[in-house]
Order: structure tokens, then sequence, then C-alpha cells
């Protein structure tokens, strides 16, 4: 929980990993080449004191994980979304067996979710319904532009995803994180294309569908589903640390996912260990979209309080204390006698 | 000819090469290539000109890495004077595939084989209609911000527009997808040139603000992430 100015904030952190990049565990230069970029976005973003040193931020570890969320992280509840990309790592990156074992120690404060791969077709599916017993699975990591053999992406709307998201349907799996990478195949067509997203959305309304990165590089795109489909949510990993290198620019972002999809079905991540919680949660309460942007309403204690965590509360179920709930609107009786 | 003529000679191709690659533009951002900084070096031998294009990450699509590196050896084989040209895209993922297609002249499918199905005309289009959109709706919203009403703005034409930069970039991008430039035609239109219907112009103008706010929102991205990469000095726009 986080306390400002007499406000209380249940804080949600809706996109962690506890992850391995170090030498010992990468396949091969990709496996440098990613670490790497996901260096430089925490480098480039975050302020000047929250900067890790490289060798730290190969691997962070449980213990480091729970300092830096629930200790000094104002983290109540934190949800690990998995990337495998076993094509770069020998172990993979997100660390399967350390992550589950962590949220089964502290089921108050951690939950896993787990990943998958359409183009492992059956036996995959297999595995999927094995997973979701032993885990407990509510919710998946979709990792688009993974890497398989000579595969360089998927499209959640392959035959092959259908089925898996009807197994995810059948298994109470009820919520789907997306990370729309750059899917390369076909080249021929925009690698961050989000068109997938309306279709499966569609097809599949007992699923929540949460993009993460809200779209990111294609907002516009991702706005425009999301305020068709009800059923599609933004996450704010990577677009969230703008706030301290950019705090104009992510006024216009917020400003955007508001107007179009409202302030329910939004929710705050960190991306852990990209960027630590602590700072993230502190300037998001803090922040206030500037004057000169007119075109946008100011951000109310109420929408702040739902992003950072209540909106990802309600759709995973987490017990949020009564002081901390927001007094929930109740449709009004018509002509009460 | 001395060795000051020759050094005079190297200096104005040099020139004249770094002018050809202004015209590159990352179709993403919208944004020429050497003001993106992605042209790491560029060097002058004879008439043999070696380029080295880099990009802010390791992950960048490939499709658009592709695009601005065979544009940026189409446009320097294309003055009058170069012989060999040679391109490479350093600390790319594909590095190795696009280099080796573009030393062979390979082409969009001779480079990228299964992954590729028929060429990056349509991608490039896409790109080319956001640029559009985001370039009229800075001058609409300019507009508005000056006290016009939204529902007026259907009717401003291009000359009703200011001589300025905002207004000469629209007309550079409507050009590229093949809009006339008449004084007489309207400015709020979709990516054929048709007028919106009054009532649907709030919600039109929403739509050309989230393509604007989305296009600036990865440049933001990719100049960081190129200055941190590389060590550059970042200029906060």
């Amino acid at each position: 929980m986080y306390s400002k100015d007499g406000q209380d904030y249940f804080i949600v952190d809706a996109h962690i990993a506890l992850w391995d990049a170090r030498p010992e565990n990468q396949r091969n230069i990709h496996g440098k080449q990613f670490i790497d970029c996901f260096y430089d976005y925490h480098r480039n973003l975050s302020p000047e004191s929250e900067v890790w040193p490289y060798e730290e931020y190969l691997y962070q570890g449980g213990e480091r994980l729970m300092h830096d969320l629930f200790e000094v992280g104002h983290v109540d509840h934190a949800i690990f979304q998995p990337a495998a990309l076993g094509e770069f790592y020998v172990n993979g990156f997100g660390q399967t067996e350390e992550a589950s074992a962590l949220a089964k120690a502290h089921p108050d404060k951690l939950t896993y979710n787990h990943c998958w791969d359409p183009r492992f077709g059956e036996q995959g599916l297999k595995q999927l319904r094995e997973d979701a017993k032993r885990f407990d699975l509510k919710g998946c990591k979709l990792y688009t532009a993974e890497w398989h053999g000579d595969s360089r992406g998927w499209k959640l709307d392959d035959p092959w995803s259908y089925r898996y998201l009807e197994a995810a349907q059948e298994l109470g799996i009820k919520n789907i994180h997306i990370h729309k990478g750059p899917t390369i195949r076909p080249l021929d067509r925009d690698a961050f294309d989000v068109a997938d997203v309306d279709k499966v959305a569609t097809d599949f309304t007992e699923l929540n569908f949460v993009v993460e990165h809200c779209g990111l590089p294609r907002l516009e795109d991702f706005c425009w589903i999301a305020t068709q489909e009800p059923n599609v949510h933004a996450g704010l990993a990577v677009a969230i640390p703008f706030i301290h290198t950019r705090p104009k620019y992510f006024a216009q972002i917020i400003g955007e996912l508001l107007y179009w999809i409202g302030e329910d079905r939004i929710q705050f991540s960190s991306d852990y260990a990209l960027w630590t919680p602590r700072w993230l949660v502190e300037r998001f309460v803090d922040f206030q979209i500037p004057e000169e942007l007119a075109e946008y309403a100011p951000l109310t204690t109420a929408q702040k309080q739902k992003i950072l965590g209540l909106n990802a509360a309600a759709m995973y179920d987490i017990p949020v204390p009564p002081h901390l709930q927001l007094p929930r609107e109740e449709p009004q009786a018509v002509a009460v006698a | 000819m001395t060795v000051t003529d020759d050094r005079r000679a190297v200096t104005a191709r040099t020139d004249e090469a770094w002018a050809a690659l202004d015209a590159v533009v990352d179709p993403e951002l919208d944004e020429p290539i050497t003001d993106l900084k992605f042209v790491r070096s560029l060097d002058v031998v004879g008439a043999d000109v070696v380029v080295h294009l880099r990009l802010p990450t390791s992950f960048c699509a490939p499709n658009f890495a592709y695009l601005m590196a065979s544009d940026a050896k189409d446009v320097l084989v294309a003055l009058p004077w170069t012989r060999r040209v040679t391109v490479e895209l350093d600390d790319h993922h594909d590095s190795d595939l696009i280099n080796r297609g573009l030393a062979a002249d390979a082409g969009y499918r001779g480079t990228f084989g299964h992954e590729a199905e028929e060429d990056l005309s349509a991608l490039r289009l896409t790109f080319q209609r956001k640029a559009h959109t985001a370039a009229m709706e800075r001058v609409l919203t300019r507009l508005v911000r000056a006290g016009s009403s939204v529902a007026d703005l259907g009717r401003v034409t291009i000359g009703d527009l200011p001589d300025d930069d905002a207004t000469r970039a629209l007309l550079r991008r409507r050009a590229a997808i093949g809009l006339r430039n008449a004084d007489a035609l309207p400015v709020f239109v979709n990516h054929t040139g048709s007028s919106h219907a009054t009532v649907d112009l709030p919600l039109q103008l929403r739509l050309a603000r989230s393509t604007r706010i989305s296009i600036e929102g990865n440049a933001h991205f990719c100049r960081g992430l190129l200055a941190t990469r590389y060590d550059l000095e970042e200029h906060v726009s």
C-alpha cells in the first residue's frame, strides 16, 4: 500500500518477471542482444538513482525481487508474466521453477502466470492442460515475437492459436496478456499490427485481453480496437516510465487511454526488473496533466487508485482491504417507491 | 589534380552523399535517417561510398531496417559519380542476412526468402498514410487551439493555411500518398482525399491525434534508446 496526502492506494504490479540472462544461460548472441536491449530501456528511462549495474541486471533472484517489490516498492500484489525465449536462453528467460515456487510460498503477494506458444501443436496443448493444473493458472502471457525453429513470430488468430485460446477458456485461464513484439512473418506487413487482438477479442468474449505497452508502438490502432471490444485492456508496462523522462508525452498517452478506453481498463505495471515499482508508483500518484494540454481532463485520485491496483485486483479476484476499495457505483433503481 | 583538389572533391562528394541520405526516411517515425542519427559513418574513397547504419535496438523490426538500408543504397547509387556503393547495417539481429542481401542486390524477396511474400510497398503505404494523418492533425489542432471550432474544420482548405513548416510538411505528405495540393482542396480528409461528414469530425480528429501521438512517442523511444546504446548526447524535444 502507498499513502500520500491522506489518500491510500492499493498497488497491483500486473507485469513482473524473474529472469536469468547471465552469460552461462545465453544460448547465442541473441540472448545477449535481448538483455542488452532491455538494459538500454532501463538505463534510458530510469532516474539516475534507480539505474542498476549491468551485472545485477542480468539476474535479480527471488530475494531481491521480494525486497524491491514488497519491502520498498509499495506493491501489495504482483503478477508474473514470463517470456520463455527458448531460442535465446538455455534454461529460458523467465525462470519458471523459481518464480512459481516463490508465488507458491507467497500466495497473498504473488500470482504466477505462465506462457504458451501455439507452434508446439498438440504436445503444447497437453502441456498447457498440465500447467493449468500445476500452477492453478488464472492468466497467461503471450509473446508473439518469440522465435521457434525457422519461424520468427505468430499471430493470435492463427488456427493453432485458436485451439489454445479455446483450451484456456475451458480451463478458466481468463486473463490473456499480450506482448506485441516485432512479429516477423510475413515481413510484408507491419510487425506490430494489433488487428489479431481484435479478432480474438470478438471470438473469445469470456477472456480478458490485456495488451501490454498499451499497444505501443501502435497506440492508435490499439485504442480503436479497445473502444470496440469491452474485453480489451491496456497494460502500462513500458509506457509509464516516460513519466520521468518525458512527462508531457506520458500525459498524452494516459490522456488518450482515458479518452478511448476509460479508467476501468488500464493496469499499472513496472515490468520489473525492466524498472522498479517504487519510483513509478510515487511519480504516478504525484502526476498531473500539464495545463497546456487543455484537450485532456485532469487525473482524479479515484482514477489513479483504479489504475494503480483496483482494476487488476478486480480482474484477478485479489482481495482488497475494505478501506482501500472505492465505493462501487451500483445501478440506480428507477422510480423507487 | 593536386592533393588539395582531391580533398575538395572528396569533401564535396561526401556532402552530396549526406544530402542524398537526407531523403531516406524511417517510415515508422516519418523522419530522415540523418536527423535520427541512424547513419553511423559515411566514407568516400574516389567514387566508392561506404555507409554504416545503426538502429536503436538489435530487435528493431527487420522489414523497416531493410527498407531504410535499401533506400539508402538506392539514393547513393543514383548519384551520377558513384561506382561501388556499400551499405551495411550494424549490430542488428538480422545484420548478416540484410548485409548479404544488400551486397548482392538480392532485393527484398531474395534477402528474406520464405519470410517475404511479395514486397514492402503496402507496408510503406500504410506508414505514409499515418504520416499524412499526423501532419494533418498538427495543422488542425493548431487551428483549434487558436479558437476554431472542430465542427468548422471541414471547411478549411489548403489555401487557408499559413505558409510555414507545418503546412509544408503536410503538403509533402499529401503528395507522397497521391493527393493533389490545390488551394481549394479541403485539408481534413482521409487517405483518398475525401472529406468527412461534419458529425464525424470530432471522432476523426481524435483518431488522427492518437496516430500523431503514437508516431511521436515512437520517435521519443527510438531517439532515447539510440542515444543510450551508442552513448550519444540526447536532445529532448
